[in-house]
């Protein structure tokens, strides 16, 4: 690692003012920050540390929301009844992220914040249309995610806290890359109050999440397995690597939706 | 350069950390405690698993500075207090739980806090439990077979206590 200075502030304000430093890089739970550090691929001036900020962690509900704080740990979200009770397939989500000890520090801010093309969470805020409530203001998932690691965050804004609207049911299904056990292709997808169908996808797209319209139109049409057959997902658009080719990915793609439908019926 | 004070395995320890000083680092180097290991550095293998605050971490992910006045746990905390081996040790004895030993360390500290959890899990729970830490030698068998291992010891434990 390159050198850098480190402070670990107690409040958000706090923790603002030295992220107005020139350089300065915030931190969720570090578990993807430190091995880019480690790498050299990041040279942060400070590092600020949220890890810090009570107010910032914490799982509540509010009417038809489920409000879960940026510093929340990927286990505390897996180990919530509060979540499980309200949006299953975000407790699936969780509990499916890394392992022990990733999930003991890893936190639902960081992994939206930092919008890997195969994190978890991102294709839950997008299908469930979570609103992402940072410092300075509120943003739809549907314009947060602005392609492969780049997001609607400027500098020096920090998330707080995402909101997500319950939904009648909800599930993740995740093909993973086996030796990363990030997601290869995977769906999270919800019926909403209004009867819409939301698909979101992670891990396929070439410019990361994406919500498939054809497949949520063919679902809030006739929810059933079958209804995935005759939906076109194209290969294009995919990503490629040694792991999957676009098509298989492509085809992943309605496999996994398939089954989650099949987990909600 | 900034002093840091942990609580490691029940004693006050102060050292010397800079801003990039990973927990690990600052045990081995800092402290002179040894038993966590470095396998990968890149946060896979779990050889260097500790307990902070009560929860398992990699030490290789996490910052000695993030630590200041934190309670630690290392593999040393896991022996009985005259140095014989603990429940967790002794079943990876008895089951041939180890062979070179490298990942021996973060396997014991992954399934103390699964055991404390889940103090009955089943074998694809000990699995799925043991996810973070890689062995390269013994295949995983005989490591799950410790997990149950010391899983019936502990219970029968808990139950004498009764």
């Amino acid at each position: 690692m390159y050198s850098f200075d480190y402070t670990k502030p107690t409040d958000l304000s706090a923790a603002v003012d030295s992220l107005g430093t020139e350089g300065a890089q915030a931190m969720g739970g570090g578990q993807t920050l430190i091995p880019v550090l480690k790498q050299r691929l990041s040279q942060p001036s400070i590092l600020v540390d949220l890890s810090g900020i009570e107010s910032l962690k914490g799982i509540r509900r509010m009417g038809d929301m489920l409000v879960i704080g940026a510093g929340t740990t990927h286990g505390a979200v897996a180990g919530s009844s509060d979540v499980s009770g309200a949006i299953a397939g975000l407790t699936e989500l969780a509990g499916k992220i890394g392992d022990p000890q990733v999930r003991n520090r890893g936190t639902i801010g960081g992994s939206l914040a930092n919008n890997d093309p195969a994190a978890c969470y991102p294709s839950a805020a997008l299908a469930l249309g979570a609103t992402i409530e940072t410092n300075k203001r509120e943003i739809a998932a549907d314009d947060f995610f602005q392609g492969l690691y780049a997001t609607a965050l400027e500098e020096g804004e920090v998330i707080t806290a995402v909101k997500f609207p319950i939904p009648v049911a909800s599930t993740y299904q995740k093909f993973e890359q086996p030796a990363s056990r990030f997601s290869l292709t995977s769906v999270f997808l919800a019926k909403m109050a209004d009867g819409s169908v939301r698909v979101g996808v992670t891990g396929a797209g070439a410019d990361g999440v994406f919500r498939h319209a054809g497949l949520e139109q063919a679902l809030s049409a006739n929810f059933a397995a079958s209804a995935v057959d005759g939906v076109e997902v194209s290969a294009e658009g995919m990503s490629n690597d040694l792991h999957a080719t676009p098509e298989f990915r492509a085809n992943l793609v309605k496999v996994m939706t398939k089954r989650a439908v099949e987990a909600l019926s | 350069m900034s002093t840091i004070s942990i609580t490691v395995n029940g004693k006050q320890k102060s050292g010397d950390a800079q801003g990039n000083t990973l927990l690990v680092d600052f045990l081995r180097s800092e402290l002179k405690m040894t038993g966590t290991h470095v396998g990968c550095d890149t946060s896979q293998c779990g050889a260097c698993v500790v307990h902070v605050n009560g929860e398992s971490v990699k030490s290789c992910s996490v910052f000695a500075s993030a630590c200041d006045g934190a309670t630690v746990t290392t593999i040393e905390g896991m022996a009985n207090d005259d140095g014989s081996l603990g429940v967790i040790q002794a079943a990876f004895q008895e089951q041939h739980g180890l062979q070179c030993g490298f990942c021996t360390p973060g396997m014991v500290m992954s399934i103390a806090e699964m055991l404390k959890n889940n103090p009955q899990p089943t074998e694809a729970e000990i699995r799925e439990g043991l996810k973070g830490n890689i062995c390269r030698c013994t295949g995983y068998h005989n490591i799950v077979k410790a997990a149950q291992s010391a899983a019936a010891a502990l219970a029968g434990a808990a139950q004498a206590a009764e």
